[in-house]
């Protein structure tokens, strides 16, 4: 962009790596992590939208909801709760190595965030085919002991359309994952500048966060 | 008066030439690739412009169709098509976005002393999303039709219905993240790049309406997201979320929708009072009278605007005691609203009132406002509302508010800004005859219905008895009056582009930090890095 003379900002940060629009590194910094944390109030409504969906039905249909509950693989939910929150603790590390300027580290814990984000899809791919397996998929091949056919459907529908855009959530947070590995395999980040690191490692939180959520009301909630 | 700082180092202006955002660049690359503010504000002014004449065009042939009792010009799938299209077009792709995106994307960094918005690059990116969205909306409604009303109320939007509705809530929930982006960079922006001594309780009260509204636009466009993803599942998948029969709850529906929904109508109003809130301290040469009142108001409608939405849903078959409590709430949506209104009325007591266009704007902007929120207290009122429920009484009052109130103060900010975003003048007195055609056509096609409500004519009806067709025919004379009023400021606005005298920094003496800076602002907005003294607009 041609910057006429006039129009140059006059305070510029140290560092060099300041956009136009900000005086400062630490602005810089601090807007991109305030901006993350707009965004996932945004979110938190998002998800919070279809918890009340779920919330109202429950209330209705108590004993059609349990009835649903009972086909969940809960060994298969708990293992991914433990492996989400590994992956969580991993990308917190990963930012840690970015401060202190550990490379390697930083290397290493975001391939092991990463697979773990993989290795949640892969079971709940696992569950969604034991799903299909028992005719648990809503629509018209949907079947469901009477007389809770109806009700329990919307049990399963919710499931679906809450643990479809969590893995969505879980998917995006997968490529934003790799994209910082690409940069941390150029050797972007380092004590001066991890800030992307931190804002994807925020996001990748309340990915965790959304699905310690839904663990419990989807797979446990039986009384 | 905010003061500009001594500048250090300040480069030595080249003689002879006068650069601004305008000049920097130029090609059609500089525009549709800026990440400038300013620039990406003049990209939504087009695009709003075209979605607004599309909308309008829509309510001109309702208005031509409600000529006659029998319905002679469209058929009745026509008219239900001609109405959807109406609502949907002018709320989501002009109302939602209008004065924020236009007025709030080129002040708001100007009135913090910033040189952009905190992300220029998702900012452009915005308004992509807010083009690719509306044109996907746009096709659905022209190519097909949508007959569900702006509302998509169950089940006339899943069983009932065999028009566009899928296509058109995916436009929607697209358009929603262009919302969402606009809303995040504001909030950031006002949180993060603020001038030196630009305290909170120092900002412009345009800014605080703008933060008010963003964060409107950040926590309920999300709900409205779910709500029709919910519904388009329903229809795709043909399961029954909102189906009773399949043990559905249409109710939950419409709590979703008016969750976001009525919010929604804060996102259009906040800004507009942000606009008043501005023209009127300008045109009086006096601070806004309870300038802490007016500013704190606008956050207490944006957080009442949040528990009211069940007013919506009063004969819905909601619990009365939900009913009585959303009643309560909406009552105090007219004490912040009224706070507003007294204090810039006591504004002009003692000021030097200087009555421009902008103060024309403003000042017709208080009476169709105060006309559009008593109504409100009609509505709000549970057995009155039982009468007039889906009358044509709620589509004057929420007309009042929308047209009468965020399209007079679109109008009104052009004006307003247009010497500062342009650098030239608009010809005063066409402008002048503008502003009145535009509240007398307003108040002829509008309030003619608020009578037809009253005496019982449903709205969203093709034909009608012949009893109304006397207001009816008042009504439709007004729209053309109206149209008028529209079509010339988009005349004489495009001639001052060329002819329009030169406007100078500060043609309206004003002390706000706008005004300091030269007209057009330069590229990063001030030569140097404003400090910020007092409260907007005192000496």
């Amino acid at each position: 962009m041609p910057e006429d003379a006039l129009s140059t900002p006059i305070l510029r940060g140290e560092g060099g790596r300041v956009d136009e629009q900000f005086e400062t590194v630490e602005q810089q910094q601090t807007t991109a992590v305030t901006g993350l944390w707009v965004f996932l109030g945004t979110e938190v409504m998002f998800f919070g939208g279809l918890f009340l969906a779920f919330l109202v039905y429950r209330l209705v249909y108590p004993q059609a909801f349990i009835e649903g509950t009972e086909h969940q693989n809960v060994l298969i939910g708990t293992i991914n709760t433990i492996v989400i929150t590994t992956s969580s603790l991993a990308m917190r590390l990963a930012v840690r190595a970015a401060q202190l300027g550990q490379r390697w580290r930083l290397r290493g814990f975001l391939v092991i965030a990463i697979n773990l984000g993989v290795l949640f899809l892969v079971l709940k791919g696992v569950e969604y085919y034991q799903h299909y397996e028992e005719s648990l998929i809503p629509g018209h091949a949907f079947k469901f002991p009477e007389p809770f056919a109806a009700q329990a459907q919307m049990y399963w529908i919710l499931y679906f359309v809450a643990t479809g855009l969590h893995g969505l959530h879980l998917l995006v947070g997968i490529g934003v994952l790799s994209v910082m590995f690409f940069f941390a395999m150029l050797d972007k980040f380092g004590p001066e500048y991890y800030t992307p690191v931190e804002v994807s490692a925020n996001y990748w939180h309340f990915v965790d966060i959304v699905w310690t959520f839904l663990f419990p009301v989807l797979y446990l909630l039986r009384w | 008066m905010a003061t500009i700082a001594q500048p250090v180092g300040q480069p030595i202006e080249q003689p002879g030439r006068f650069t601004h955002y305008l000049n920097s660049e130029y090609g059609i690359r500089s525009w549709l690739f800026t990440t400038d503010h300013k620039r990406i504000a003049w990209l939504y002014v087009i695009t709003l412009t075209l979605a607004f004449g599309l909308g309008a065009i829509a309510a001109g042939l309702i208005r031509l169709a409600l000529f006659t009792p029998q319905g002679d010009v469209v058929t009745a799938q026509g008219y239900d098509e001609l109405f959807t299209m109406h609502g949907v077009i002018m709320v989501w792709l002009f109302l939602i976005p209008s004065i924020p995106a236009t007025f709030g994307n080129f002040f708001l960094p100007i009135m913090l002393g910033a040189r952009d918005l905190a992300f220029p690059r998702l900012n452009l990116l915005s308004w992509y999303i807010y083009v690719f969205g509306g044109a996907w909306v746009v096709a659905a409604l022209v190519y097909g039709g949508v007959d569900t009303g702006w509302t998509f109320y169950t089940p006339y939007s899943t069983e009932y219905s065999h028009t566009n509705v899928v296509p058109t809530e995916m436009g929607i929930f697209i358009v929603g993240f262009s919302t969402i982006l606009t809303a995040l960079n504001f909030i950031v922006t006002t949180h993060r790049m603020r001038a030196p001594g630009l305290t909170w309780f120092r900002l412009p009260l345009f800014v605080w309406t703008i933060y008010a509204t963003s964060l409107i636009m950040l926590l309920a466009t999300p709900v409205l997201a779910i709500a029709l993803l919910l519904l388009v599942i329903q229809r795709v998948w043909t399961v029954g979320i909102f189906d009773p029969s399949l043990g559905g709850d249409p109710l939950l529906f419409q709590h979703l929708f008016w969750f976001y929904s009525h919010p929604a109508v804060y996102i259009m109003i906040l800004p507009a009072m942000g606009v008043v809130s501005e023209i009127i301290p300008s045109f009086t040469r006096r601070p806004v009278f309870g300038y802490k009142a007016v500013a704190i108001s606008s956050f207490g409608l944006a957080i009442v605007g949040f528990l009211v939405w069940g007013h919506h849903m009063f004969t819905s078959g909601q619990s009365i005691y939900a009913s009585m409590i959303f009643s309560v709430m909406s009552f105090l949506v007219a004490i912040f609203s009224a706070i507003k209104v007294f204090n810039w009325t006591f504004t002009f007591f003692r000021g030097s009132v200087w009555l421009q266009t902008p103060l024309l704007y403003a000042l017709s902007f208080i009476g169709l406002f105060v006309m559009g929120g008593l109504t409100g207290l009609y509505l709000a009122t549970l057995p009155l509302d039982v009468h007039l429920t889906d009358t044509y009484f709620v589509i004057a009052h929420f007309h009042y508010i929308m047209v009468g109130g965020t399209l007079s103060m679109y109008l009104g900010a052009m004006h307003y800004w247009w010497p500062k975003m342009t650098g030239r003048m608009y010809p005063e007195l066409p402008a002048k005859l503008a502003a009145l055609l535009l509240f007398a056509g307003f108040n002829l096609t509008f309030f003619p219905q608020y009578v037809l409500g009253a005496l019982g004519m449903p709205r969203r009806y093709w034909s009608y008895d012949p009893v109304y067709q006397v207001w009816n025919v008042l009504s439709s004379a007004g729209a053309t009056v109206l149209a008028l009023g529209y079509i010339l400021p988009f005349v004489y606005l495009l001639w001052s582009l060329k002819y329009g005298e030169k406007a100078g920094p500060n043609p309206w003496g004003s002390k706000g930090l706008e005004w300091q800076t030269s007209s057009p602002p330069p590229r990063f907005n001030f030569r140097a890095t404003p400090v910020i003294t007092q409260r907007p607009h005192t000496q």
